[in-house]
């Protein structure tokens, strides 16, 4: 099997380079969970607004990766750049604080909560007095600016105080983007947003994953669907036994060559 | 209109609040001395002591975890209190901080446990239950320990008329508690920990802190309400607060909080003690046989869980 991988795959040097200013930047990322190694020396980047697919079969390593670059886990060996600097992602919250912002394919989101407050989850506006981080807060403003987002989002005839719960999964992937695009991000992870959406829902996510590259915001598109990816993608990754195995432009290969390739 | 109306149906207290004053309704209608000056004075004497343990246990629950070790605690913490005032020779006010600080370490036990060994909190509280009622048996050896003369008791449950400062320490710790819960980020974090824990964990939220709050939180005021409870009676008994746990939690889920958590509210907190003590009071006025109060309350609580879930259909259906 693995003959037949590297047969296909390309050789190294084929692989795309990092440019100088690369947003993301990783060098030899090894993971391993107990005996098991689940990125055996992965070297992989994004530049600023640029969509990069990550495709790959289960086990692959994109989780694994994409769960490196989140917070969620470090890696056991490797280096990450953001911007140029070394960073080490230690929590979720020092990754967002720096502008990566990860999308689940579950939507991290609390159901029974009401959008706007979805939405500054840990994050919340405090109004004067706060002790230890804690303090009042201040929903007016949490309010006007789900609304203003959620009109980005198209989203125009649901109020912010609607409970997550009655949206579609679309819609709370749009909310999801929207909270992203609120705060800024500089890149965005997406992790199988278009698991379990409806065809026309998932042209919708897809939409807005190109309209953040427009305002400047690189993307990191996770799925198993090369169908969904192919379209919207600046250049497909993709990951076997937790290694890269290709690393090409989009316009350099096809679907049909990277169904090939990695099934 | 009909956001007005889903907006309502939305509260997870409209059911408890409707039941009340159907329940209120009744009584007064019924037993005609119900609505006295002097039965308003027993209900509101009776009601904080719950109450003060429902604050506690429901906003748990909202943060996805349990405690049924209140009812033992509520023994425990004046015990000890009684214990190092009356026999240990403490200030009596020190006292209070030792029984109160027993409490909280209680709470810090049950979160600690939980959360170390991945283990269900029904488990660890329910070991506790036994536990720390044991201990309470224990420590006294059966028998009340003899009431330090010196307590301030006066702070505590000085009659006022209408009522005891009990109430005005019930009514502090629903104010500050009801503006944690919803007008803080803090209480935002707590509806996100139980309402989805994964996601507030993706959102940075330190979900293992919150509940560790929650339940030491928990602890201390099962603790205070055993206090004041002891004060009242001029006595620390052993066997005080057996079955509150289980009352707690009912008036919780009767005042519209999810045993899933995530969901839940201060006024609901409040609600559901009410519909609690009003039964029990109004079953007597009534010249009902008192036995028929855990009926009722069962029954109310089963109750109080379908119209919630009804409800809540209902609301989201609404557009």
């Amino acid at each position: 099997m693995a003959e037949i991988l590297h047969e296909h795959a390309q050789s190294e040097q084929e692989f795309v380079k990092p440019t100088a200013n690369a947003l993301v930047r990783c060098e030899g990322l090894e993971k391993w969970y107990g005996s098991v190694q689940a990125l055996t020396g992965v070297d992989f980047h994004a530049e600023p607004g640029e969509i990069v697919g990550l495709v790959g079969d289960n086990g692959a390593g994109k989780s694994t990766l994409i769960k490196i670059l989140s917070g969620a886990e470090q890696q056991t060996k490797g280096k990450i750049f953001f911007d140029g600097k070394e960073v080490k992602l230690t929590s979720p919250k020092k990754a967002m604080a720096l502008g990566i912002e990860t999308i689940y394919q579950y939507t991290a989101m609390v159901p029974a909560m009401s959008i706007a407050r979805n939405m500054f989850i840990g994050r919340e506006p405090l109004t004067g007095l706060k002790i230890g981080g804690i303090g009042i807060m201040d929903q007016k403003s949490m309010v006007a600016h789900a609304t203003k987002s959620m009109t980005n989002i198209d989203l125009t005839r649901r109020s912010p105080n609607t409970t997550v719960e009655e949206l579609s999964g679309g819609q709370r992937q749009a909310v999801a983007i929207a909270r992203a695009m609120y705060f800024k991000s500089k890149l965005l992870i997406l992790d199988e947003p278009t698991n379990h959406l409806s065809v026309k829902e998932t042209n919708k996510v897809l939409d807005y994953v190109v309209s953040l590259k427009e305002q400047g915001i690189g993307s990191i598109f996770i799925s198993h669907n090369l169908h969904h990816i192919y379209p919207i993608a600046d250049r497909i990754v993709a990951m076997a036994r937790g290694a890269k195995i290709m690393d090409v432009r989009k316009e350099d290969t096809s679907v049909d060559d990277m169904t090939e390739m990695i099934v | 209109m009909q956001s007005i109306t889903k907006a309502l149906l939305s509260r997870p207290e409209i059911s408890a609040l409707v039941m009340l004053i159907v329940v209120v309704v009744g009584f007064s209608l019924y037993a005609p001395q119900f609505m006295t000056y002097a039965n308003m004075r027993v209900l509101l004497f009776a009601l904080p002591e719950l109450g003060i343990v429902v604050l506690g246990v429901g906003i748990l629950m909202i943060a996805g975890e349990f405690d049924l070790s209140v009812g033992s605690v509520f023994a425990l913490s004046p015990l000890i209190m009684v214990l190092a005032a009356g026999r240990w020779g403490f200030d009596p006010y020190l006292a209070i901080v030792i029984g109160l600080g027993v409490a909280v370490l209680v709470g810090y036990l049950n979160g600690w446990i939980t959360l170390k060994f991945n283990i269900p909190s029904f488990v660890t509280t329910l070991g506790m239950l036994f536990m720390a009622r044991s201990a309470a048996v224990v420590l006294s050896g059966g028998f009340p320990p003899p009431f330090p003369s010196d307590f301030p008791t006066d702070l505590f449950v000085d009659d006022l008329g209408l009522f005891r400062t009990t109430m005005i320490w019930f009514a502090g710790f629903a104010v500050i508690l009801g503006v944690m819960l919803h007008f803080s980020n803090l209480g935002n974090w707590i509806y996100a920990t139980g309402g989805q824990p994964q996601a507030a964990s993706d959102m940075g939220i330190n979900t293992r802190r919150v509940k560790m709050l929650c339940f030491m939180l928990c602890s201390f005021l099962a603790g205070f309400a055993g206090m004041v409870t002891t004060l009242r009676l001029r006595s620390a008994l052993p066997s005080l607060g057996e079955g509150v746990e289980l009352q707690a939690i009912a008036a919780a889920v009767i005042g519209g909080t999810a045993l899933t958590g995530g969901i839940g509210s201060m006024i609901g907190f409040i609600v559901g003690t009410t519909l609690i003590r009003v039964i029990d009071n109004g079953l007597v006025m009534s010249r009902i046989d008192a036995n028929w109060f855990k009926f009722a309350i069962g029954a109310l609580t089963i109750l109080a869980v379908i119209l919630n879930t009804w409800v809540r259909r209902r609301a989201r259906a609404m557009k």
